[in-house]
Parts: structure tokens; sequence; C-alpha cells
């Protein structure tokens, strides 16, 4: 996502954090990026000591547990966190829904902040996990209609980043669609 | 002894008749729109109000009100939908849960006596907001209808009603009212009375203006604002019901559709927002009237939906 923001910085806020697991983060400013290098960096480092990629699901407990650790702290990290991958060995997706007080749970569709309340009932709705790739998207689509249809704030469009077996591609999404309210 | 005659001559119901004057008072004057309630003996009335009952700013205040809710209305090709929940909450407590939001508002569409399926005609008003404030407030609405009827001898228009209300909340703001409520109905030339309904005669059948306003549906809430619409969800489950309804939403919806969409929107709200919940009470408003589509409970019509079509699928059944 280009962030909720008034100040129209179209920012990258997700990171990849190796070669199939991608973390989109939200939060307080500066935390975020930093905290999301941070782990980037662990992972990385823990890839090329042990020669071996760590699952999705290896990835989400070691982030909650250096949010746990960071809550506890003097300054602990603000950050709320989507994390999704695709486990290489069984090539099944996950995704893992992370905030600032360190709760994790791996969910089939996820959103942060005032998004979960506009978006949520919507994928209840026409979410199933057998769906393809171009249903998937035109789901997506019906959220951001949602958002843009709702939400007080214009939030400048989203940025779209699909994770397969074959990694993380970045992909075009129409941001200038006018939509109109009932 | 003629004066004694008079007396007796006249015809003996006469005195029981209302003067001319008493007539005009009766049947012109209206009564003030703001009733006079007795307020706190306090400096600032309106902020003391505040203080013991806003649990949104003050969580620890002595008197919690019954909030939270989820309330919905479209129009569509065929009426209009009213769809609810029935959830009552007074802080984290759950009150009730078999409120009755949907009000059926003015005399004649009172319905309570008439248990047939057959329309009743009238407006319906919803609750969401504070429970005393938008029961108190329709049926004092109700009552003006009543009046208006009588007075003009035709049923009111929803717009009207709509401004009746809007002008009460307007001329109380600031004082802690809580109520964002929806009106609906439809006004065709039918809701012009037959004369015997009324029991007086009518001594011109011939109307002035408006003859058909069709369905309508207004917003109104206790800041005073009053909005004709489309489509309305009211309370603190309304983003999850916008978010199906309006994914999903047409003007050209059949009866059934609309029916469904109202119940399934509804139904989101109930499973999402921790402030509603209980029973999916569905209407619909076409031109005869309004007709009462049940009181259900969610929690059959949720595992239905989840189980039939593979929605909620972050639900899982298995232990």
């Amino acid at each position: 996502m280009r962030g909720p923001t008034i100040i129209k910085a179209e920012d990258d806020k997700t990171r990849q954090l190796n070669k199939n697991t991608l973390m989109a983060f939200s939060g307080e400013a500066g935390d975020t990026v930093q905290f999301a290098e941070f782990i980037q960096a662990n992972v990385q480092l823990y890839s090329m000591r042990n020669d071996t990629e760590l699952s999705p699901a290896a990835v989400a407990n070691f982030v909650r547990g250096e949010l746990a650790r960071s809550l506890r702290s003097r300054s602990p990290y603000t950050v709320n966190l989507l994390l999704g991958g695709m486990d290489p060995t069984t090539e099944q997706p996950h995704l893992y829904w992370i905030d600032y007080l360190a709760s994790l749970a791996p969910v089939p569709y996820a959103a942060h902040g005032y998004a979960q309340y506009y978006c949520l009932s919507l994928l209840d709705k026409h979410h199933n996990p057998n769906i393809d790739l171009e249903q998937g998207m035109k789901l997506l689509g019906m959220c951001t209609d949602e958002l843009k249809r709702r939400l007080p704030i214009d939030y400048k469009g989203v940025l779209v980043k699909i994770i397969t077996k074959d990694g993380v591609k970045e992909v075009d999404f129409d941001n200038d669609k006018i939509v109109r309210s009932a | 002894m003629d004066k004694i005659v008079a007396q007796y001559s006249r015809p003996s119901h006469q005195n029981e008749f209302y003067s001319e004057q008493e007539q005009q008072d009766l049947t012109e004057t209206l009564p003030p729109l703001s009733l006079k309630f007795a307020l706190p003996p306090v400096a600032n009335p309106s902020a003391f109000l505040r203080a013991m009952t806003d649990d949104h700013s003050n969580p620890s205040c002595p008197i919690k009100l019954a909030h939270g809710t989820t309330t919905l209305a479209f129009r569509f090709q065929g009426g209009i939908i009213v769809c609810t929940d029935s959830r009552a909450t007074a802080g984290n407590w759950i009150a009730s849960q078999t409120v009755k939001k949907v009000i059926p508002v003015s005399r004649l569409s009172r319905g309570e006596d008439k248990p047939s399926n057959e329309p009743t005609p009238g407006l319906l008003g919803t609750m969401a907001g504070g429970a005393a404030d938008c029961q108190y407030w329709l049926r004092y609405l109700s009552q003006q209808c009543t009046l208006h009827e009588i007075r003009h001898k035709r049923r009111i228009t929803v717009a009207a009603a709509s401004k009746i209300l809007a002008n009460l909340t307007y001329s109380y703001k600031g004082y802690g009212l809580s109520m964002g409520t929806m009106l609906a109905g439809v006004r065709t030339t039918a809701s012009f009375l037959p004369s015997n309904q009324v029991g007086l005669e009518l001594t011109s059948t011939a109307f002035i203006g408006n003859p058909q306003e069709g369905p309508a549906l207004y917003y109104i809430d206790s800041d005073g604002t009053r909005l004709p619409g489309n489509l309305f969800c009211v309370g603190s489950g309304q983003t999850f019901a916008y978010g199906v309804l309006d994914a999903n939403y047409r003007y050209d919806l059949t009866e059934e559709e609309a029916l469904a969409l109202g119940r399934r929107a509804i139904l989101a709200a109930m499973h999402r927002d921790a402030y509603s919940g209980g029973f999916i009470n569905l209407y619909h408003v076409k031109e005869e009237g309004w007709v009462h589509h049940g009181f259900d409970d969610m929690n059959p019509i949720f595992w239905k939906t989840k189980l039939e079509s593979g929605e909620f699928s972050n639900v899982t059944s298995e232990l």
C-alpha cells in the first residue's frame, strides 16, 4: 500500500525477506522501515549462515518473537505487519497477520487499520481459497473501490505485489478508476 | 316564559359541538416542536449530561446508555429494503439480544393489532444510537403524523415527516441527544384517505400539489442532519454492511435479490462488529405498505451461509 497519508509520499511499504516471502508494514513513521530492514537483514543472514531458506512460518514466528522482545523494551517498535509467503517445500501459500502487540495469526485474508472495517466484510463474502489470480485481482478491485467510495482519506492508490512459487513480482494496478457511489 | 321555551326548544346536542373558535384552535395551532423538559439545575446542563452519560469520552460515567447497532436501508426498483440487527449494549454489557429496531411510524401503520401478511400502509423508522431517544422521538413522530392525518385528511409525506424529526433534533442540538435514524416510506396518490376513514366529510375531492412522492428514504441524526438518498447504513457496524452492500447494490435488483442482499449485509456486520448481533429483522416497503420478512436468529443463517456458499473462509468448522 502507498500510505494512507496526506503527505504525498508514494513509497513502497513492503520489504522482500527472501525469495518467496514478502512483508508489508504500517505504523509509526521511522519504526516501520527500521524494523522491516532489521528483519530482512536477519533473515538473509540466517540463509547465508545455514545455506537454507526459511519457510514463511519460520519467518513469521521469528518476527513475532522480535516484536514481543521489543514490546518489553524501553522503546518498542510500533509496527503492524502482514507477512505473506509461499512455502518452498510444500508450495502452499501462507499469510500472517501481526500487530504491534506481537499477536500472530495465520489467516486466509487480512487488513490493518481502517481498511479492516471496510474490506473484511467484503472478503468474508467473496473470498474462497480456490480462486485464481484473475478472480483474486477482481476481489482486490472490489476492496479498493469500497475504500475509494467510503474512506474519508484519499489514500492515493495501492501498490500490488504477487508472491508465487517463482518469487515476488509487482503488477500494474489501475489506481485512477473513478468509483461512483450509489 | 319565552326564555324557558327557547332554552328547551334548541336542538339537544347543540352545546356538545366545539365553537368555531375552539375548532380553529384545535386544527390550526401547532404544538411547539420543542417540548418542555426539566433540565438539571446546573450552570451548563449539556456539559453535565455529557459527563454523566457519554461513555465514549468518559468510560467510567455513571449512566451507560444503550448503544451499538447495525441498521441499513436501501431503495431499489421494487421499493425499499430495511434491515437491522437486534443487539443493545450498555458499555461492554449486552443489554438485550431481542430489540426491535424497526419502528412503524404513524397511527395507521402501527399494525400491532394486525398479524396478517397484508402490507401495512405507513412509514418505517430505524433505531440506532440511544435506544430511549429513538423510541421516544419516533413515538413522538408517530403522534405528529397522526395529527397530520387528522388535520389534513391525508397521510404525511416521508419528506415532511423526516423534516419534523430533523427540526426536532436540531432544536435539541448540543443537549446530548443520540440517534441515527432512517425513515422509509412510499407515498402514492392512494395515500389520500377515503373520507370515511377520517370520520369527517370532505367538501372537495381536489388535491393540491405533490400528487406522488414514490419510494423515499431519509437519514436523520441527532446533529440535525437530514439527507435523502438511495442507500444508508447506520451504527457501529455500518462499515461492514457498506462493504457488502456497495459491492453488490444495483437499483434494478429483483425483490428476492434485494431481500437476500439486505440480510447478507447485516449478517456481515453482525459477524464482525462486537456491538451488533442477535436476530436479523427484515422489512420490505412497497407501494401498498410495508411487509415484515422475519425476525431470524443470525447463528443458523451464518452457518448455512458458510457451509452452503463457502463464505467466511476464515472461520473453521472443524475442531
